[in-house]
């Protein structure tokens, strides 16, 4: 395979969570001249506070598990760039040819890739492993509170809330998790969830049903966040105990993850109703040579862990080993 | 390492009395991830951007004293002084170019 030239690539991961450091780990190990182009904090495990169900490891925090995948590429001598890719245009575009004859010519560049620091690389195969972006409230207040009791990291945060009243919003295994994390710390952790019952593993829902300093609060919603300098209530749209005023010192939002809809819809892939990239069972979209793995795709039947997104990587590094193998 | 170390007891004379340059302060601790990521890219801005700014770190857990002051809530927070006063303020992880873009507004 090719040697690296000004530039190019045989295959360009985006994204440096653990689909696309999985996927360099098998890419290095089939010797594709590749680079990984992302950051490790960008990826949602990095702040995960405690992983427990990634075999291998009983408990391990988030950030110590995405350090060892980013550890284990860099030791195989992937080269992982901290950068942000701002744009893919496809250079080359290839009609679906027969299997035999292959999508391009030798050595063509399908994809041409900048990046924030307006460096611009070139690839024949591209794997976008993004992830997805924490959701936000978009409320009054969310944003003028962000520092000053608005959080979307328990893990960083949770500490800072020693005896205070807090607020998680969410009904997910994060939210969940941020809640416990909480009430190690907090007086009292009110889990607010627009649903009738939690969404998250019954492992934890118990774990929060049997926590004294937990009161999960059903069916209801934040509409604004307020206070003086810092956050001292936030305004509900269903009365708690006859008032829509809770007071409280501490929000930790958990509200989700959506895809990076402006990458995506750039280079014009198909997506779910969701803004899910869908991909077939080799891990490629509807724009041949352009695969996408993790958390961002409708794969795995959008189980979205971390145990799939590392399979949906490895899955498309031996796809896109196997058509540079046949000389595409 | 271009960047001091930050405490209680000299956070008034270095940070507060400095009128030379801006000072940016990294609140940080040791438990937190993404205070663990930015800390590389504060000595980065420290060792290149020494002439412009001075940069120092404080441990929230060592200085309680100065993180209460400044109603530290959240980590990792940076706070970029002039004159004692705060002029900039940046919540949470950013990219290294987002920081040093703060500071050449402040230098400006």
């Amino acid at each position: 395979m090719e040697n690296n030239k000004q530039n190019k690539y045989d295959l360009i991961i985006i994204g440096a969570g653990p689909a696309g450091l999985a996927a360099s780990v098998y890419a290095s190990r089939y010797k594709i001249n590749h680079l990984v182009i992302g950051q490790i904090f960008d990826s949602s495990l990095f702040k995960a506070h405690l992983v427990e169900n990634y075999p291998g490891f009983e408990k391990i925090k988030g950030a110590d598990l995405i350090q060892k995948f980013y550890e284990q590429a860099k030791n195989l001598e992937a080269e992982i760039i901290s950068e942000e890719t701002v744009n893919i245009i496809q250079t080359h575009p290839q009609p679906p040819l027969p299997e035999k004859t292959g999508r391009g010519k030798r050595g063509v560049k399908n994809f041409k890739i900048t990046t924030n620091l307006n460096k611009i690389f070139e690839s024949r195969f591209i794997l976008l492993t993004l992830g997805t972006k924490q959701r936000k409230l978009n409320i009054p207040g969310e944003k003028e509170f962000l520092g000053r009791g608005v959080s979307y990291c328990a893990v960083c945060d949770a500490a800072f809330f020693k005896n205070k009243k807090t607020a998680v919003v969410g009904g997910s295994d994060s939210a969940a998790m941020a809640a416990l994390l909480l009430a190690e710390h907090a007086e009292k952790v009110f889990l607010i969830y627009r649903k009738g019952e939690l969404r998250c593993e019954p492992v934890k829902k118990e774990q929060i049903e049997k926590n004294p300093k937990i009161e999960v609060i059903y069916e209801t919603n934040i509409k604004k966040i307020g206070g003086q300098s810092k956050v001292e209530f936030v305004k509900l749209d269903k009365e708690y105990k006859n008032d829509l005023k809770l007071e409280i010192n501490g929000v930790f939002v958990e509200v989700g993850a959506v895809p990076p809809e402006t990458l995506i819809r750039n280079i014009g892939i198909e997506t779910d109703q969701g803004g899910y990239i869908v991909i077939d069972k080799k891990g490629e979209t509807t724009i041949k040579g352009f695969y996408a793995a993790g958390d961002v795709t409708t794969g795995s039947n959008g189980l979205r862990q971390i145990v799939t997104a590392v399979s949906e990587g490895a899955i498309a590094a031996t796809s896109i080993y196997e058509e540079l193998k046949k000389g595409n | 390492m271009a960047e001091i170390i930050l405490t209680d007891q000299n956070f008034e004379s270095e940070v507060i009395e400095f009128k030379s340059t801006p000072v940016l302060v990294d609140f940080w601790a040791p438990w937190c991830g993404p205070c663990q990521m930015i800390g590389p890219m504060i000595t980065e801005i420290a060792d290149e951007m020494k002439d412009k700014i001075k940069v120092g770190k404080l441990n929230v857990d060592e200085s309680p004293e100065t993180a209460g002051k400044y109603e530290i809530i959240s980590i990792p927070s940076l706070k970029i002084f002039k004159d004692g006063e705060i002029v900039d303020e940046i919540v949470g992880l950013q990219p290294k170019e987002v920081i040093v873009e703060k500071i050449k507004k402040v230098l400006e």
